[in-house]
Parts: C-alpha cells; structure tokens; sequence
C-alpha cells in the first residue's frame, strides 16, 4: 500500500512502520512549495494513522535532500519580512515540530548529501542513520549564502550538540561527509551500503519503540555544556564576535544572526529560540548581502564554474605539455598550479639557472605540504618530476599550450611569440599572461593569430583562484576553449573578456588605486584613506595595495601605455601615475619592494615621513561615506562601462572576475550585482545607485558619470543581471 | 548646597592579592566589610542605631557577594537592627558613587549619617562572574564595538602616542611612590588590619606592592591584550577610529591595575550628625560628577568628569591641589593629566592601584581615604578623586579640608 502526497511517497509495512520516501518533482527534493504542502499532508496522514509504529524518512533521489528553494529565497522583497516569517514559523518549523513531536520514533535514512534544509529535517528526527560514503555530505552551509538555518537547525544543532560543538559548524557553515558527521554528533549509524538504510531504521524503530521524545521535550534537560551560566560558554559567545568581526568587518549579517539566534537558545526556552530563529531567517532573506551572496556567489559562480562562457561545439580539450616562457614570479606560480594538477611542464627562461630558480619555487611550496602532512615525500617528487626547467626553444615541440609570462614590454613578448611559435605544431595554443598589453596587437608577432589569446593569472598564482581569459580580434573558438579547459583543469575559474586597455579586471582595479591617490592629494592622511578601503570590505586600503603592486610597476605600465599611445584611452589612472612618477622619480619611492612607498616598513608600517609634506593639508575634511563611496563607486561604474563596451561579455562574469581577481567585497556580489540591491535615501536598486552617483558627480567630478547602460535598465526595469 | 556633606573619617582593609595565594583569600566579603563598620563604631564609640544607611559598591554582586552585599555586612557586624544597607554597581565607580550618594542625601537633608565604601574579593567572585549583556550578548557586543576594556587603554596609549616605555615608566614611578608610602606610614591612619576570630592579624598592610620594579623589569612582561586584540577586537576598534592604523597593544600586568581583595568605608554626614556624636569633620565634599563617553575605547571618562565637577564648584583644575585617579591602566592617568593639563607631580603621589590593586567596588571609597590622609600630611587644602569606569564612563568629586 503505497501512496504518493505532492511528491513524498508514503508506504506502510505490516509492523506498522511508515517508510516516507521524498521523491519530489524536478532532480532534487528541494524546501519548495511542493515541500510545504507534502509535509503538511503527511502530518495529518500519520496523526491519523492508526497503529502506527515508527516513521522512516528517506529519499529516492541521489542527493537526500538539497535544502531551501534558493531562487525562490532569494526573491522575497524587502517589507515581505511578515510573510517570510509566517511561512518559516508555520509551513516549514510547524509540520517538522509535528513530525517530531509523533509519539512513535522517527529515523532519517540518510542516502546522500543532506545540506541545509535537509540536515534540518533530519535534525528533527529521533535518530539519522547515514550511508558511509563520501557522497553523503552533511552540514548547514546556510551561512556562506547569506542566511542562516531556519529549520531549527541552529537551535537543535545547539541543543544536540552544545553551543561550543556546534558554533564554529553554524558559523563556518561546515561540510562533512557521513563519518565526519557522525564523529560530531550529527550522524548517530553509519551503516556501509545504503540499500542497508530502511532495514537499520525499522531494526531501530523495532528495538526502540519508546524512543520518541526529543532530548529537548523532556523535562529536565539540559543543553549539553550547559547554557550561559557556564563561563565557557559565556566566553565562547564573546570571542565569537571578534573573530565573525575579523572576517566580516561588520559588513556580512549572517554570521552575526547566526551568533544571536545561538545566544538566544542558551538564554531562552526551546520554543522562543525557534521563533527567535524564524525572525532572524526573516531578516536576513530580504538583506541586499544575502541576494548579493545567493545571485552571484552561488548562482552566477557555479554557471561560471561550469563552463557558461566555452563555445559549446568544440569538443573537449586536455593540456599535456605546458610550455611557459619566464620563469619570474608569475612564470614559477603557473608552473606550480599545471604540475600539481598533473600537467607536463616545460618551464624556460634565458638561462637555465633561471628556469631552475623558477621550479625551486614549486619545490618550496611542495616542501610546505609535505611539511604539514598534507602531501607525501613520493608524491613531491612525481609533481616536481613533470616540471622541466630549459634555456632552449626547442624543448618546447610538443606543447598543445603556450603560457608567455615575460614582462610587459611589446617587443620583447613578439620575440619570444616568435621564437617559441617555431617549435609549435599547428593545433598549439599560444596564450599570453599579461596584465593590460592589448592581445590583438600582441597577436600581430604571431604566425597564427587565430591561436593566440590572453591568459591572465593572479599573482600569487598558487593562491589566485581566477583566470582572466582575453579574446584577440582573431582568436579562434578552438583556441578559447581550450583555454578554458585548462583553467579548469588546473582547478582555477575562467572568466572571458574582450580585448581592451587594461582587460577588465587591471582596469577596474587600478581605479581603486586612482581614486585612494586621488584622496591623498585632497590631503587626506594615508592611514585614514586605507581604512576607508577596509570599511567598505576591500581587503586592504588602496595605497597599501598600491606601494605592493608597487609604483614602479604602476610608471612602468604607463611608460609602456605611452608608447603604445594608448594611454588615458580607457582605463583612467591619471593621478595614480602622476603621483607614482612623483614618488619613483623624485624621491625614489617604488614600492615596498623597493625601498617603501607610501608607507615605511622598516620598523613596522608607519607613513612614510615626507608624505604629509607632499599631500597632508590641515583642515581637510570629508565625510567617511564619500570617501568609502568614491572607492567603491570607481570600481563599479568602471566595471559598468567594461559591460557597456562589451569587454564583459556577461555581468556574470564581471562579479565572478571581480569578487575572485580583484577583491570585491562579498556584501556586493559583485561590482555589477552590487547596484541591483543597492539601497540610498529609501531607495534600492539602480535608481539609488544612479542617485548616490549623481551626488558624487556633482561633488567629486565627471569620474562618477554614471554609463548609460544604468538608465536604459533603470528605464527597461530590469535588473543587471 | 542646603546641607554640608562632611567627610568624618575613611578606612579601608589593605589590599590582599587577588588570588588564591593572597592573604585576603581565606576572608569573606562580608567579613572584609564588617571589620570596617566594626572599626568605625570603635574608633568614634558610634551609636549605629544614629546611622541612616550603609552604601556599599560591588561589581561583582553575585555567589556570596551577591543579594545586598551591603545589607549583609551590617547585619554581620552586629549593628543596630535599624539600620538599612544597599549594594550599588557604576562598574569602578561604585565605591565613590557610594561616597557622592552619601553626599547627596546629607546635602538634600533626608538623612544625617551615612556609610558609603565597598566590598570586593576578587579572589574569591572572580571579575565577569555575574555576567551582563555586555560581556555575553552578541546583539550587544556587535551593535556597541564593546571590546576588553585593555584594548580601550592601549587605543587611549596609542591615540596619546605614548608608547610602552612611557607607559612602563609611569608604572614604575606608581611602585616607587606606592612602596615609600607605605613604608613611611602614611597609609596607617587609614589601613585596618584585617583579624580573624582569635584576634590574629591575617593582613595589616598593603601585600600587592612590587618595591624595586624597574622599566627594565616592566619591559619583559608580555602585552596581554594582542591576542585578543588579533582575535577580531582591534578591527572592530579600528571601525570606529579610522585614524588609527593599528592598535599600540602596551598594557602588560605591570602597568595595569592589580586583582585584589578589599573594602573601604567612608563615614559621611551632615553637621548635625557631627554635633550630636561629638565627631571632628575632617573634610567636606564640594561636588561631584558622573558621565559617559564613547564606550568604545570605554575609559576616557575622568577628564570630562573632572571638568564636570570643576565647573559645577565653580573652580579649575589650578585650584586642585592633590589628585587621585585610578591607575585602571597607566594610560588612563597619562590621558587625564593630559585633559586636565597636570602634572604627575600632584597626581597619585603615594602610588595608585598599579601598585597596590584595584578592588573594583571598593577603590573610589578607598581613594578618597588616601587623598584626605596625604591632604592632612602636607596640609593642602583641596583634592579630587577620579575613575574610569565600565561603559564609558566617568565620575569625579572635589573634597576641601575644613
């Protein structure tokens, strides 16, 4: 006898054990609709059920549960909060507390991963038995999409687990498989194959018909550790804050919820602190960080991941033989990152000691792992083994990649293209890692134009986790996808762009760059100018950035940009040259690797004397929300024109490019994704953004012009995405 | 004022060493402040049953300093069944809030004679142990930057530029002058010896003094503050002083106050009182001030306070003779004399609570005994005491010889 309620199957054996197998439409049982309606409908069922003995929860699905409906979530509008919470407290907490509440006991049959919403269903069950696998991960990741879990699964989490077990799960938003899971006390049985699953549960529910109450439901319990009066626990709640700050700096709502709710449940009853959990869930779904965080960081990060931007009809391509030209710091990092994932490299400099040098880097940081356990003495040596350090071009044949990594000077990037093309066969992709230089210009040195494109890496590389990717006016499909690839075959995220000054990411980032210097000739002081960088999420202050990138680099860069007479054509760094040229040529300050820039560092960071000489003026002074909204609007109206010229070829890639190349705090999701929920003066979206902008314009200057493409969608009513 | 507040006598316990291992251990709260009211009702052969009320600060009012410490000492020191006790809590500034509230009733009128002081074992109810939302309330800690109130200091040392030497320095100086006082008798009019029930002197003298400290040996002591300060603290302090590049971290267990164990007992009252107990007033109390600034950086409250209580009397920081400020931290007394333009010249001259120990509750009562006792030895005629004090906030009061 077996039933199907809105997707959730119900079938009853002849021991009276109801076995509910979620088999909902669509690839995943999701916390959807269809969900609410089934839990529902399948409460009522089994209060009315008549000799009922014990419920199996389980799922037909590869995945036990995926967690909340995050495209429905994430488009509840701010002032929705009411019917946000009702829904939470009455159709997802409700029919779960009633399941749980069944006086016969209730076991999850856990068959593979049961993320969020789906460990909160479990939570709510008497037992969970879970298949001993890798494939079932368990956790309440909730935090790392801007919510928290409103299923009870802070609440019961604490309860279960006590508050300093459970804290850093809840504000990590841990993942762990089955075993893990069961070590920590989310898992209660791990049993080896999951077809064994519903036979443990009903085994279980047979030896312990009694066992139905939740630890929390009977009188006397107590919070294992104890509740607030323990110090520890006191201790751990205070400590907690500094450390969510650190990371946060008070910008990301989430984690601080999460802290609340979890106060909340060791100063409060049961009940209150699920509603107390409710409200928070509330809260945080209409927050702009968490649509900020949902839209970009999971959906527009997993489409980038998975490919969105590779030319669907080429078929799929595999890096052998890597070739990279330079063996500096960008050179050694690329070696590294293609070794480790198991590709042939062929690491050439102009000397052989150079190119060695180079792949000493990879066996420093190879020493490191094997140092720390994570990797064994054999497997270092296979890794460094793929790499080959060489003077000669020859030792090139055979390569299907390229990677040029010499510096940034035209002629001598067209000498070894040259070089280097006469050791390629046909099909060989030549891709060059610079950081501005046009690649359709750089393609002119090359025999086949159609194979050459722009690879740019992050430094340091080992640690950068994006690609920018740069189309030439000729680049062929073929040679994009195969770039593509390789980006992900060495675990890395592409994203494509057109050729232009600066790409997108070196464009956008040094307005950052522009905009702090800028400040600095107001007369602003620099340690003042860095924080204003910090409070809006940058992870440092643009001129300490900048004395790392270094002044040097930045003069040079423009010397090259002269040359080639495009400079001032499309990324606007004026001031940041103006006064790099100031400091390098005057005072011989290029950067901290240089002897110091705008900072001393000789004896702990400290401004660099002559600086207020050159800049400081008395009595300047500007509000802090100027100044953080110059340096973040500089950044997104720049990455607003890379989208109208079209070198974005999607905003999707113009938040990936720019949370993972150049930093974009997580708040914003994005330089592009940062407007459509911006709020100002009762405002949100792009009317405030064009709004706060018209404002910085008329104070501050044509820089802050907003494109036109703001009011197109603005007039369109559509959102940037 | 309608009525003079007089100050007819202050004692204190000395100071024991706040651990298990200091002397005051083995003595209970209530002990430590019965002692004084026993004191007191011998010195001046007091009539308790004239006593009105009996102030007591205690921060930590909780386990056996808890439910009315005040009320308990009374009733433990066997005095008249009449007479009332409240225990009260302005976080540091309970043993001098004590004192102006005594002053406060006296000037109004209401009552003639009043006990104000404290009582603190530190030893015994550790600091935090009766809890507030500012030290486990996340909404709280998040929504006001509360960080560990050291973080404060070292952010008032790095906003004065003073560094760990100067800091170090002060410190020594504290230890220097604390140890010659003692030493010399000049806190003996005030200290009582604490006794146990044979009459057996358990701790007759201030226990907590390190003589021969140097900047030298300061200098080894590690900076208690960083990890906390690297835990997430400085940044959320940095949020609010954009101005700062980092947090100087140079408080170290040297040149911050001392965990210790003590009471105090200030004997406040109005003229009358004075007239119908044949008590000599020694002092009276000419005003006094209490406020809050950013409670952030928490402790930049006794300059404002100070100033506070200047105008209040209609005079200035000159016409001070002696000052009291709580050594809570030595940036604390470099910030003051900085607000106030003093010199440590006529500040803390016998030392202060880097030396010989900050009983939370107990200190302002304390304070106000030394500043009369040294007021009387170099026969100066006005002093003023100050503290830092949880919060933000701070609190004065201006005492004048009579």
């Amino acid at each position: 006898m077996s039933e199907n309620i809105h997707g959730f199957n119900y079938e009853k054996d002849a021991d009276g054990i109801v076995t509910i197998t979620m088999d909902m439409d669509g690839p995943v049982n999701s916390m959807n609709i269809q969900f609410r309606n089934a839990m529902k409908a399948v409460a009522d069922k089994l209060e009315a059920e008549a000799g009922l003995t014990g419920v199996v929860v389980a799922s037909a699905k590869k995945t036990f549960f995926a967690g909340g409906d995050l495209k429905e979530l994430s488009s509840i509008p701010k002032g929705e909060e009411e019917s946000a919470y009702r829904m939470i407290e009455d159709e997802l907490k409700a029919p779960l507390r009633r399941w749980e509440k069944l006086q016969v006991p209730v076991v999850a049959a856990i068959n593979g991963a049961a993320l969020g919403g789906g460990l909160e269903i479990c939570l709510a069950c008497n037992r969970r038995i879970a298949w001993d696998s890798p494939k079932v991960i368990i956790g309440l990741p909730e935090v790392t999409l801007g919510l928290l879990p409103g299923a009870g699964g802070v609440v019961r989490s604490i309860h279960m687990l006590g508050l300093v077990n459970a804290l850093p799960l809840l504000l990590e938003g841990a993942r762990m498989p089955a075993a893990k899971a069961a070590k920590v006390g989310y898992v209660d049985e791990l049993v080896a194959n999951a077809e064994e699953l519903v036979p443990a549960a009903k085994a279980w529910i047979k030896a312990n018909p009694d066992a139905w109450a939740q630890p929390w439901d009977v009188r006397g319990h107590k919070i294992p550790g104890g509740d607030v009066w323990n110090p520890v626990n006191g201790q751990t709640l205070s400590l907690a804050v500094g450390t969510v700050f650190k990371k946060t700096r008070g910008l990301l709502p989430a984690p601080e919820q999460i802290l609340q709710v979890a106060s909340e449940a060791m100063c409060s009853g049961f009940e209150s602190a699920m509603r107390q959990e409710s409200r928070g869930l509330a809260y945080l779904l209409t927050t702009k960080e968490a649509k900020n965080t949902i839209t970009a960081g999971f959906f527009q990060m997993n489409a980038v991941n998975g490919g969105a931007a590779r030319p669907k009809d080429v078929a799929p391509s595999e890096v052998k033989k890597l070739g990279i030209l330079g063996a500096g710091m960008m050179g050694q990092g690329i070696a590294y990152s293609a070794a480790t994932a198991g590709i042939q490299v062929v690491l050439k400099d102009i000397s052989v000691e150079a190119a060695e040098k180079g792949k000493a880097y990879s066996a420093k940081l190879l020493g490191k792992q094997v140092e720390k356990g994570r990797m064994t003495a054999e497997d270092q040596e296979r890794v460094l083994g793929l790499i080959t350090p060489s003077a000669d071009y020859a030792d090139l044949a055979g390569c299907d990649l390229i990677v040029e990594a010499v510096f940034e000077n035209k002629e001598l990037k067209a000498q070894v293209t040259k070089e280097a093309e006469a050791h390629l066969g046909e099909g060989a992709v030549f891709g060059s890692n610079t950081s501005s230089l046009p690649i359709s210009e750089l393609a002119e040195a090359s025999v086949r134009p159609a194979n050459f494109i722009g690879i740019h890496f992050f430094s340091p590389v080992d640690k950068m986790p994006l690609v920018e990717i740069i189309m030439g006016e000729k680049t062929s499909d073929e040679a994009l996808a195969k770039a593509i690839d390789f980006t992900r075959q060495i675990r890395k995220t592409p994203i494509v762009v057109n050729d232009s000054l600066g790409f997108f990411t070196t464009r956008v980032f040094v307005t950052y760059l522009d905009e702090g210097v800028r400040l600095l000739k107001e007369g602003l002081s620099p340690v003042l100018i860095d924080n204003m960088g910090k409070y809006i999420g940058m992870a440092v202050g643009p001129l300490t950035v900048y004395d790392e990138i270094s002044q040097e680099l930045i003069r040079k860069m423009a010397a090259t940009h002269r040359e080639m007479g495009v400079f001032g054509a499309k990324m606007d760094y004026s001031v940041a040259t103006e006064v790099a040229e100031t400091m390098v040529n005057e005072f011989g300050r290029g950067g901290r690797h240089h002897g110091g820039g705008f900072y001393e560092y000789s004896e702990g960071k400290q401004p660099w004397g002559l600086l207020a000489e050159l800049y400081a003026k008395d009595g300047i002074e500007l509000p802090q929300a100027d100044m953080q909204d110059r340096l973040l609007f500089r950044q997104v109206i720049e990455t607003l024109k890379c989208l109208e010229e079209g070198v974005l070829r999607s905003v999707a890639e113009g938040n990936v490019g720019s949370m993972l190349g150049i930093a974009a705090p997580a708040w914003t999701g994005g330089f592009i994704q940062v407007v459509n929920t911006y709020e100002y003066n009762g405002e949100i979206g792009i009317a405030a953004f064009i709004a706060r902008a018209n404002e910085l314009e008329a104070a501050y200057g044509e820089r802050f012009a907003v494109p036109a493409i703001l009011n197109e969608k603005l007039a369109a009513g559509e959102l940037l995405v | 004022m309608p009525h003079t507040a007089y100050i007819y006598d202050a004692i204190r316990t000395p100071r024991g060493a706040g651990k298990q291992s200091g002397s005051l251990n083995e003595v209970k709260p209530i002990s430590l402040g019965a002692g004084l009211l026993t004191e007191l009702q011998q010195r001046h052969d007091l009539d308790t049953s004239y006593v009105d009320d009996v102030i007591m600060g205690c921060v930590t009012p909780a386990g056996e300093q808890g439910g009315d410490v005040a009320k308990h000492i009374v009733q433990f020191a066997n005095w008249d069944e009449s007479i009332p006790g409240v225990q009260i809590d302005r976080f540091c500034a309970s043993g001098l809030e004590a004192v102006n509230m005594a002053a406060q009733k006296i000037a109004s009128g209401w009552e003639d004679l009043i006990v104000a002081g404290g009582v603190e074992s530190m030893s015994r109810v550790p600091m935090g142990a009766s809890g507030g939302a500012w030290l486990n309330d996340p909404e709280m800690i998040l929504n006001d930057s509360i960080v560990p109130q050291g973080i404060g200091a070292d952010t008032i040392a790095t906003i004065g530029g003073w560094s760990r030497t100067v800091v170090d320095t002060y410190a020594a100086e504290s230890q220097k002058r604390a140890a010659f006082a003692r030493d010399n008798g000049y806190f003996d009019k005030s200290v009582v010896a604490v006794k146990d029930l044979n009459g057996l002197t358990i701790l007759d003298k201030d226990e907590f003094i390190r003589p021969g400290t140097t900047v030298e040996t300061l200098s080894g002591l590690k900076p208690v503050f960083a990890p906390l300060g690297a835990m997430g603290f400085d940044d959320m302090v940095l949020k609010k002083y954009p101005d700062l590049m980092a947090i100087d971290h140079v408080h170290t267990a040297g040149n911050s106050s001392g965990i210790v164990d003590g009471s105090s007992a200030v004997l406040v009252g109005s003229e009358k009182a004075g007239k119908d107990l044949g008590l000599k007033p020694r002092a009276r109390i000419i005003s006094a001030a209490v406020l809050a600034t950013e409670p952030t950086i928490m402790l930049t409250g006794p300059g404002p306070a100070a100033k506070k209580a200047l105008a209040k009397a209609g005079l200035t920081a000159k016409d001070i003779d002696l000052f009291e400020v709580n050594e809570a931290f030595a940036s604390i007394v470099l910030r003051f004399m900085q607000d106030l333009d003093v010199s440590h010249e006529i500040v803390n001259v016998n030392g202060g609570a880097i030396a010989m120990g900050h009983p939370l509750g107990a200190t302002g009562g304390m304070l106000v005994g030394t500043l009369l006792d040294e007021l009387e030895r170099r026969d100066l005629q006005r002093g003023m005491v100050a503290l830092c004090v949880g919060g933000g906030m701070g609190i004065a009061t201006i005492i004048e010889r009579v």
